[in-house]
This record gives structure tokens, sequence and C-alpha cells, in this order.
């Protein structure tokens, strides 16, 4: 919303300066945006006389010019402009002064060695225009000396205000000024509009063409003839305020319909009378209907949308735009004048469906005073009658002004509960006046009556609102949030916990976290197990962020590519966020994901001297993978890994991690061949990718005591056998067997090599393992070491098939 | 001179001869072992009289000590200069360059450092955190919140709309975190204080928006939170999160369907070089709305307006990530570059607490 502030002095009576009027907006509620002055940016710039132009000794086409600027001896310019010459009466701006039309700040200059002490000017270069032709000539009477921009009409600020969607009584010029004076800065000017004496009947009839359930949609709807207007252009200081607000002046008729619409925010519509044909019937559009509209744009129209209607078909959207056909021009001679109320989620719906954004629509969706339809129809009639001539008829009127007003009952400490402010009653008493409440009663509790302009206020906290931003949100001083009782209530969840450790674990194994869209490719989504109908976006914001991702891995994977495209190959890269399996909320899961890229394992990437980094593997991301899992505390006792893994992994290079044949909690791997080529990438890359919600939550046990601790005094042992076992058993099963042979000796099994080649049969490996044995109550004896490895041995042969490798 | 005299002499000099352990060894049995020439004369002591043993049996266990101690001193000196010889073998040149560290390469995201960040601050004041879903209903992303259908209220979001069910009705993908708090308000029984952290999505993309970008939304409900103490804890928070000793706020009064009254928050800053500082200058900057929880989300969560009260607000989390750390575009937090990441990441333990300080 823009205005001038002349045009507010139309309103409130006020000695208060632009800083004042600025300040005090924002400070109520309605944000100065900007203030174009453009008295204050061209202050330095003075009416002057040019005195003498003499031809410049070095240069054709330049001229030493003597001027007189009103301020002491004649200053010497040197001026380039072909219109530079003695008796002009010009503009001059002095060194210092910054130019818009340039982009330069003026200096004391030497111009081909003749000394120049500012510059004479261009409309273009003070940004008023683009007359680039030369220097501005004005009449020879313009007085020296005087600031150009009060000369030239140009001292009156334009304030942008960002109104919030609430507030449509602000949407007008008046009911800003009614803001201002209740915070304090001067009076409302409450003239009484008088009535408009029309001669005889409107003689066009209308018609509320509405179903009883669909009343709501034009509730009023007033109309009034002039007869014998002449339509010519607006006058200058109507177009000059239409201009600096950013409207383009057009004729009488159409500027008056604008200036009411921001003078009382009440939008209006002119129809050449001459071109409307018969009654005009307020309906619903019908299937197939159109409109060339004032736009110059041919709008379709559907039966929701509300229309004015004659013989020829329609003639105006309701509350948005008019038709091109019964449009005023020149040749206008009899107008219809129209005031009329609409259904403001109605008029918002069709604007939004036709992408129409008007004045008159931001108005009517807002919400527009029901109260001034018909003075609002006076006050324009007025000024037809003023500016372009001709005789009204009366007002036709058809419908019913919707209730407006509501009773709020307001007990005055309701302020002091909920702003932790006290205002003296007396104060609030005269703001809520001021703004155009009603108070009835005294006591502690009153009825406040809203005025018809504030469809938002609806109860007591609207109310509170208005007080509190008037009397000044900065009267309320700070106080403390009074402290729970006691300490020590754990405030994060076990789920929250594990996403926090999970990525400090993550990061500590040398992995960068990635903060990834949600949304990733349609292709992408249907690669990693997504894709369905149910996680499509139906606007997405480019192609390539349509789905709702199934999975951390392909934002990743992309992620390290594009790293590897810009010369880093090596990336090491992790999330933890959420993944969409439907869009219920129990579909969402968090999930925690790294990828290696090339060879950047735990330890580091690329050559080194004390030991080139191999390209990473499967194990790089089982055991962050594991890692992980660790670091949470996840149990891992019952932890089962099996090979192969979902569709995007390697399935001979991947492994699933399970807590059970269905509780599946991720998986590891290098990444499918067919993913790669699928989303072009290159390189090798491994990934792991576990679910958090999947992961068992901690038991609850009742006390924090932890198992007691028994130490042996004896020394442990360890024992190595090396076993020659069928290529396609895991090693996981010796390792178990092993564990299984002896639980009350075995303490841990390690696989400390693997060999396949020649000593070893075609289609079998070797698998030494490291046994380690704890005794518990003495020492063992030869003979009962030797019959414990006999049964590791036995046990390991008779669960996989190996045998002692000899 | 007696012979004494010259075989200590001797002897002594032989083991300051020993060059090495071998050497000396062989002295110390020539001379001290069972058949050594001190261990000789020591057997003689047996056949003197008891006069003769008087004079010369000092004489001889003295000659035994200095040779003993002489050989002993000799053995140490001797294994001193291997291990210095050892030693002077044993080079690294420790210039060369190890491999950096795990925990020193990885990184924290600014955006979870932050919630982080704010999580410590607001735990302290007795905040838990609420979480919901990314995919909203339309009802708990707007209308339980006070947005009419068909408000222009609903056009200040840009929202992403998901395909229309059988129903025809569209989920959204929520365009605040404000759904949480009519989630919070339904579960719980007030006195609620929780922060809700999370993701956000608005159709929209510039310099300044991305189609994602991450909120934190604050909600108490209790018998008696008032703006008064809105002011406190947004004061407080402040602070404590752009570590400065006092900053100063501007409340204004502005719009949001579900807070009544409701204002937005400028801080007081200077701007000097493209640089932002807190607690100093006199310029102001937009940092987040509040407000009272409005009666109607109130009821719609099925509490009493007149029973309860509370107050709501909410900040950008990546906006207050980019003013304290000074990224200068939002859009790189979401792409992953290593050297971005690298430069406005954190260091793995650098967690922070309002014990240690939320920087080091």
């Amino acid at each position: 919303m823009k205005f001038t502030l002349s045009w507010l002095k139309d309103h409130l009576d006020t000695e208060a300066t632009l800083d004042t009027v600025a300040e005090t907006l924002t400070r109520i509620g309605l944000e100065v945006e900007g203030i174009e002055d453009k008295a204050a940016a061209l202050k330095p710039y003075v009416i002057a006389k040019i005195l003498t132009a003499e031809q410049h000794p070095n240069a054709d086409r330049l001229r030493v010019c003597s001027v007189e600027t009103g301020a002491g001896a004649p200053v010497q310019v040197v001026c380039g402009a072909p219109n530079a010459r003695a008796g002009l009466v010009s503009v001059f701006a002095p060194p210092g002064t910054y130019v818009p039309g340039k982009n330069i700040t003026l200096s004391v200059g030497t111009i081909r060695g003749v000394e120049s002490r500012g510059m004479l000017c261009s409309g273009a270069e003070l940004g008023l225009g683009d007359d680039h032709d030369g220097i501005m000539e004005l009449p020879t009477d313009a007085p020296i000396g005087q600031a150009y921009a009060l000369y030239a009409g140009l001292d009156d600020p334009v304030i942008e205000i960002n109104l919030t969607p609430n507030r449509s009584d602000c949407t007008s010029v008046h009911g800003i000024a009614r803001d201002l004076a209740a915070a304090g800065l001067g009076t409302l000017k409450r003239e009484t509009l008088p009535g408009v004496r029309g001669e005889g009947p409107c003689p066009v009839a209308v018609e509320l063409a509405f179903e009883p359930a669909d009343r709501h949609l034009a509730p009023l709807f007033a109309l009034r003839l002039v007869r014998g207007v002449t339509n010519g252009p607006s006058p200058c200081w109507m177009q000059a305020r239409l201009r600096a607000i950013g409207l383009r002046p057009i004729n009488a008729l159409v500027d008056i319909t604008n200036y009411v619409t921001f003078d009382r925010g009440r939008p209006l519509h002119v129809f050449d009378a001459a071109k409307v044909a018969g009654p005009l019937t307020v309906r619903r559009a019908r299937e197939g209907e159109s409109l060339l509209a004032l736009d110059g744009r041919t709008h379709a129209l559907t039966d929701d949308m509300v229309v004015i209607a004659d013989r020829n078909g329609v003639e105006s959207i309701a509350g948005i735009m008019g038709g091109q056909d019964s449009g005023c021009d020149a040749g206008t001679t009899d107008v219809l004048i129209e005031s009329a109320l609409w259904d403001p989620a109605n008029i918002a719906q069709t604007g939004r469906r036709l992408g129409l954004i008007t004045d008159a629509r931001y108005r009517f969706e807002r919400g527009v005073d029901p109260a001034f339809t018909l003075p609002g129809l006076d006050l324009a009639t007025r000024l037809v009658v003023d500016l372009c001539g001709g005789t009204p008829t009366e007002a036709h009127i058809v419908g019913e002004p919707p209730e407006s007003e509501r009773i709020i009952d307001f007990p005055w400490t309701e302020v002091r509960r909920l702003a932790g402010l006290d205002v003296p009653r007396v104060e609030m008493k005269v703001i809520l006046e001021t703004l155009g409440f009603h108070i009835s009663g005294t006591g502690d509790r009153v009825k406040v009556l809203t005025p018809s302009w504030r469809p938002d206020v609806e109860g007591k906290a609207d109310l509170v609102e208005e007080v509190v931003r008037i009397a000044g949100l900065d009267r309320i001083e700070a106080k403390p949030l009074p402290p729970l009782e006691g300490i020590g209530r754990p405030l994060l969840t076990v789920m929250q916990k594990r996403t926090r450790t999970a990525k400090r674990a993550l990061a500590s194994r040398g992995l960068m976290e990635a903060v990834t869209w949600s949304f990733v490719p349609h292709g992408d989504a249907e690669l990693f197990g997504g894709g369905g109908a149910d996680l499509v976006l139906a606007n997405p914001i480019a192609a390539e962020l349509s789905d709702m991702r199934p999975s951390l891995l392909p934002g990743l994977l992309r992620a390290a590519q594009r790293n590897a495209d810009r010369g880093y190959p090596d990336a090491a890269l992790f999330e933890v966020g959420q993944c969409f399996a439907s869009d219920a909320p129990e579909g969402q899961t968090i999930r925690a994901a790294a990828v290696r890229r090339g060879s950047a394992g735990l330890s580091g990437a690329g050559r080194h001297w004390h030991g080139t980094a191999g390209t990473v593997d499967a194990f790089d991301a089982k055991a962050d993978a594991l890692a992980l899992l660790g670091s949470l505390g996840v149990p891992t006792g019952g932890l089962q890994i099996t090979a192969g893994g979902p569709s995007w992994l390697h399935p001979g290079r991947s492994g699933t991690l399970r807590f059970g044949p269905k509780t599946e909690i991720g998986w590891f791997g290098e990444v499918h061949p067919r993913t790669l080529q699928a989303l072009d990438l290159k390189g090798t890359l491994v990934a792991f990718e576990i679910v958090l919600d999947a992961l068992p939550l901690p038991k609850h046990k009742p006390t924090k005591a932890k198992a007691a601790l028994v130490l042996s005094e004896l020394q442990p042992l360890s024992r190595d056998f090396a076993f020659v076992v069928g290529r396609d058993v895991p090693a996981g099963d010796l390792v178990k067997a092993a564990q299984n042979a002896e639980r009350k000796l075995v303490t841990g099994v390690d696989v400390f090599d693997l060999y396949e080649g020649p000593g070893v049969p075609d289609g079998a490996k070797s698998v030494a393992i490291a046994v380690r044995l704890q005794p518990v109550e003495r020492t063992l004896t030869d003979a009962e070491i030797e019959a414990v490895s006999a049964r590791i041995v036995a046990e390991v042969s008779r669960k996989t098939g190996a045998t002692l490798r000899t | 001179m007696t012979d004494l005299d010259t075989l200590e002499r001797d002897l002594l000099a032989q083991v300051s001869a020993a060059s090495d352990e071998a050497a000396l060894d062989a002295v110390r049995v020539a001379a001290l072992g069972k058949k050594g020439s001190v261990s000789d004369l020591l057997k003689t002591l047996g056949a003197m009289t008891t006069e003769e043993r008087k004079e010369r049996g000092p004489l001889i266990n003295g000659l035994r000590d200095r040779v003993q101690g002489a050989v002993t001193a000799r053995k140490t000196a001797l294994a001193e200069a291997a291990l210095e010889a050892r030693l002077a073998s044993e080079r690294v040149d420790v210039t060369l360059p190890v491999r950096e560290a795990p925990e020193v390469r990885g990184r924290i995201h600014p955006i979870s450092q932050v919630i982080d960040e704010i999580t410590a601050i607001f735990a302290d004041m007795g905040f838990a955190v609420a979480e919901g879903p990314d995919i909203e209903t339309d009802e708990l992303n707007f209308t339980a919140l006070n947005f009419p259908p068909g408000h222009p209220a609903r056009e200040m979001h840009d929202t992403f709309f998901l395909a229309p069910d059988r129903d025809g009705k569209r989920k959204v993908l929520r365009t605040h975190t404000s759904p949480v708090q009519i989630r919070t308000m339904r579960a719980q029984t007030p006195p609620i204080r929780v922060i809700i952290p999370g993701r956000t999505y608005r159709h929209d993309s510039d310099q300044t928006h991305t189609p994602m970008f991450h909120q934190v939304e604050g909600l108490v409900i209790d018998k008696a939170a008032n703006i008064a103490n809105l002011k406190w804890v947004l004061e407080e928070f402040c602070k404590a999160f752009f570590e400065v000793e006092g900053v100063k706020m501007r409340f204004r009064p502005s719009f949001f369907p579900f807070t009544e009254p409701s204002a937005e928050v400028d801080i007081q800053c200077s701007r000097k070089g493209g640089e932002i500082r807190f607690g100093e200058g006199d310029d102001w900057l937009e940092i987040l709305g509040c407000g009272m929880v409005h009666p109607n989300v109130l009821r719609n969560c099925g509490l009493d307006p007149d029973a309860v009260q509370g107050f709501a607000f909410g900040v950008g989390i990546d906006r207050i990530a980019m003013l304290k750390y000074g990224m200068p575009d939002l859009r790189p937090f979401f792409e992953a570059d290593v050297r971005w990441l690298d430069h406005y990441g954190f260091r793995p333990l650098d967690v922070p607490s309002l014990v240690g300080g939320l920087t080091g």
C-alpha cells in the first residue's frame, strides 16, 4: 500500500514530520517498507541561470559557463549540452552532489584544462525522465536559488507500507490516518459526506440472480447513472497522486475509481452506459463464457466465478476487473458507477484461478467496509460531477449490507493477562474509541462494539492487540519465565539423542555431514524403492525435485559425483535425516547413511609415503555401519549380517543388517554397477544406510548399576586354527561355530588370514582363526587344551564342512 | 712401589682400555674370576699369619674393591656409549607428514550445529524438543492454525502439494513447523514448554530462499505466560545464541493467523563491510516472528483460552546460522560441496553446551 504525505494530510490534521510518521507507522504495525522522498534526494539541485556561455578553448563541443546559483558569486561550469546558452534558466548541482541518473558524486574537476565547479543537469540526470537532448530549460521567471524539487512540486514523499493481510481497513489512506490519530499523531479529519441528490431513478435495472445458498456471493449492489459527462484527463493533482503511487492516469472516470479505491479502500467500477445492453444481472458465470478484460486478455470463466452481465453477455468479473467492451473512454457521455460488496473467499479464489492481481481484488478479498458501500458511491458521484460535469440519477440499490459489527464482552484485565502490561483504563478507552470502537458500560467488564471496517477483530485477544500495538509493545518489560520445578528431567527422547550421537559418530570417522534435498528425481525414487504416487509432488519447483526421497543415498551419491566433477574425487559424506515410505506420519523414518568414493577410507584418501589408500570396498561401509551401531550403544549380540542387499547394491558385495528374519535395520556394500549407470556416476562408491527408527530401544532397567565384573587371575591363551572350507561358506559361520564350541572358555574369535590359491583346492578357501581362551578356575593342562582344540575343530567342521588345513 | 701397586695400576689400565663389554668381561675374569690375579691374592690370605693378614688383608681387599668399582664404572660408561651410538643411528625425519585424523577431517553441518546450540539454550529454560512429520494435512498445516480456507493469509505461504487422494484431499509439505504446535497441544496437558526444530518447505527459490529450509519454533502454554515472558525468553535466547553481553530488540506489531497479538522482532546490529555484529550499531535486522497463541488455535486443540494461555515464536535456523557464522548465500547449505562443508562445518567433538560455551 502506497500513499503520499500530502494525501495523508488530507485525512490527518498533524504537524508530524515525515520521519515521525514513518517511525509511528512501523511502531503500530504498519511496517514502512520504503520512503521515496524526491525532495530530500534532490535537495542540492537548485534553479540557476547561465550568465555567459563562452566557447571552451580546447574543445569544440564544450562551453565554459558562468552560472548564477543564487548563493554568492557566479560559478564557472564546463558544459557539453548543445542548448547551454547565455540567459537560459536551468538546474545546477554543486560539487559533492550525488547524481542518480549517472550514479556518480560530483567533485570539482578540470575538463580539458578548464576548471568546472558543478554541473548543469538534464531531467534524465535527476532520474526524472529521459530527455537526453540537453540541460533542462525552465521559464525565465523561475526563482534562481530555489530548490528545484520544491519548484517542480516533487516535494511530496511517497510512503510504502507492508500491509499484513488482516488489516483491510488500512488499504485506504483514510484508514491509515485513523491509526495514526489513535497513536497520537494528530486528528482524523471527519468530514461528513453529504449525500447525492439524484434526479430520477437509475434507468438500468439490476438483478442479483442467485440461489438462496449463494446470496453471500453478492450481498449488496448499488448503481447510479450520471448523464452528460465529459471524460477528459483528470486534474493534475489527481494525476500526480496516482503517478506517485505507481498508477497510470487513464481518464477522469477511471482515475476517480482508482482514487477512491486508495483514498477510502472502496473499489468501484464504471461502465460506459452507451455500451451496456439492457438490465444488469449479477450471477455465477456459465461454463464456456469468457471476457476480454481491461488487461487486454481474454479470460475463460467457470461457474464458481461471479460476473456482471447484460444482454451481450459478461461485462465485468465481479470485484476484480471490468470488461474492455463496456469500459469508459474519451467518448463516454453517460456513465454507470457501481459500488458493490462481494464474498472475500470467492474473490480470492477467482483472482487466484485467473491469475489476476488488481487493487480491487486486493481489497475485496481482505474485506471491504460494508457500511461505506453507499457513501463510497456518493463520493465517486460527487467527484464525477465535479470533474466531468453531468447529472446523477438516484442510486439503485439491490440487496442488504451483511451484519458486520460485533459486540465483544471485554474485561479490562485481559490486557494485563495476555500482555503483562498495565495500561491505565482511560488510555485503553481512548485508544479503542479513536480507532472507532464503541464502549458501553463502566466497571471492570465492558461491551465493545467493533466498527464496520474491522472484520479482523473477533474477540478479546484482538482488542488486546489493538490496545498494545497503539500503546506500544516497547512499554512491556521483559519478565523471566518462572523456572520449572526440579532439575535433571531429560528433555530429549531416545530417538533425538540417537540422531545427535549418530551425526557426531559419523563425523568422527572423517565423514562430512551433508544436508540434501528431501525431494529427488522420480527416476531416483523408483531406483531406491520409492516413486509411489502418494509421494509425488503436484507442483515441484523443478523436474529433478519431484518425489519425496525413499532413501538418503541418491542425494548423497549424486553429491559425491558433483564433488568428483569439481576435482574432489575422494568425497566421504553422510547425512542423518528423514525418508519417506508413505505420506502418513508412520511412513516417515530417520535414517543415517554415508557414502565413500574413490579411496576415501577411514584413515584418509590418496597416496601417502606411509602407505597409499586403496580403493574403498564393502568393508569400509560395513565398518561405518557397525561403528554407528556401537556408538549408539545398540546391543549387537543379536545382530545378524546376511549376504546381499537391496537392488541398488552390488549383489555379491553387499550385506543386510538385521535383528531377526523380519527386522532389517540397514544395509551396506558397494553400489550396484547398474545404479551407477542409471545415476551417471563414475568410479567406485560404497555406502551404508541404517534406519534409526528400526533399532531396538534400550531396555528399561530398575537400576543403572552395571553387571558385576568378574576378573580372572589366570593368564588367557590363544590358539590358531587354519581351516579349508568351501569358498561360499561365510567366514562368520566358522567364527560362530568356534564360539559355540566351548562357551565357557572361548572369549573371542578373530579371523587373521584368508587365502585362496595354490595349495588350497579349487572352489575352497583357507580361513585362519585365532581363538582366545580364558581359564576360569585353574590353569589348563596341555591335555585339557588339546581337548578344547579338538572340540573347536569338530564343531567348526560339523557346522561348515571345514577341515583343518595340513 | 709394591707389587700390589703395580698390579693395581696394570689392572686399572686394562679396565680403561677395554673397548667393549666383552673385553671388559675378559679383564674382569682375569682379575676377579675364580682364577683371576686378584682372586689368587685373596686366596693367599688363608695361609698367612695373623700379623701378616692384618697388614696384607686390607691392602688386598682394597685392591679388589677398587678393581671391582672400576669394572662397574667402565661397564656403565660402555653401555652409555653403546646407547648413544645406537641413538645416533636411529633417526626419523619428523617433518614427514602424517595423515590427518578422521576426527579432524570430519564435519558437522552448520544446521545440525546450530540446532544443537538452540537446543542447549532452550533446555536450560526447561524446553523439551517436539517433532512432527514433514508431510502434513491441510488441517494441521493451516486450518487448525486459524488459516481459514481461501484466506489470503494462506498465500503468504507458497505451498507444495502432494497429489490428491481418493477423497480429493491433498496433503502438503509443511510450510512451517507450526503444525507440531497443534500435535503437541493435542497430545500433552499444559504446562507445555517445547521447541520444534525441523525441515520446512516453500515453493520459492532465490539467493535467500530455497524450496527447503529449517525453522525452529517455541511454544509455551501454562496459566500465566504472557508477552513480558515472551520478551524475556527471546532476549535471553538472542544473547546466548549470538554470544553477546546485551542485545537490543524491537518488537513490531504484525500479523500471523495463529497468534494474537502478534509481533515481528528486529535486533539491533551494525553492518560494516558486509559483516553484521549484534549488540552494537544502529541498524535493525528482522529475525523472528512471535505472539500469544490465538484463542481459536487453543480451542482447536481442546484448550480453554480463558483457562490457559501462552506464546509461540518462530525463527529460521538457516537464517540465524548465516547471521552468526557469516555465510553469504543460503543455497550452498544444500549442495554438499566438500569445500563449503570443510570451511563452514564444525569439528565432530565441538558439541555445544552452556557449561563449556556454545563455541570454543
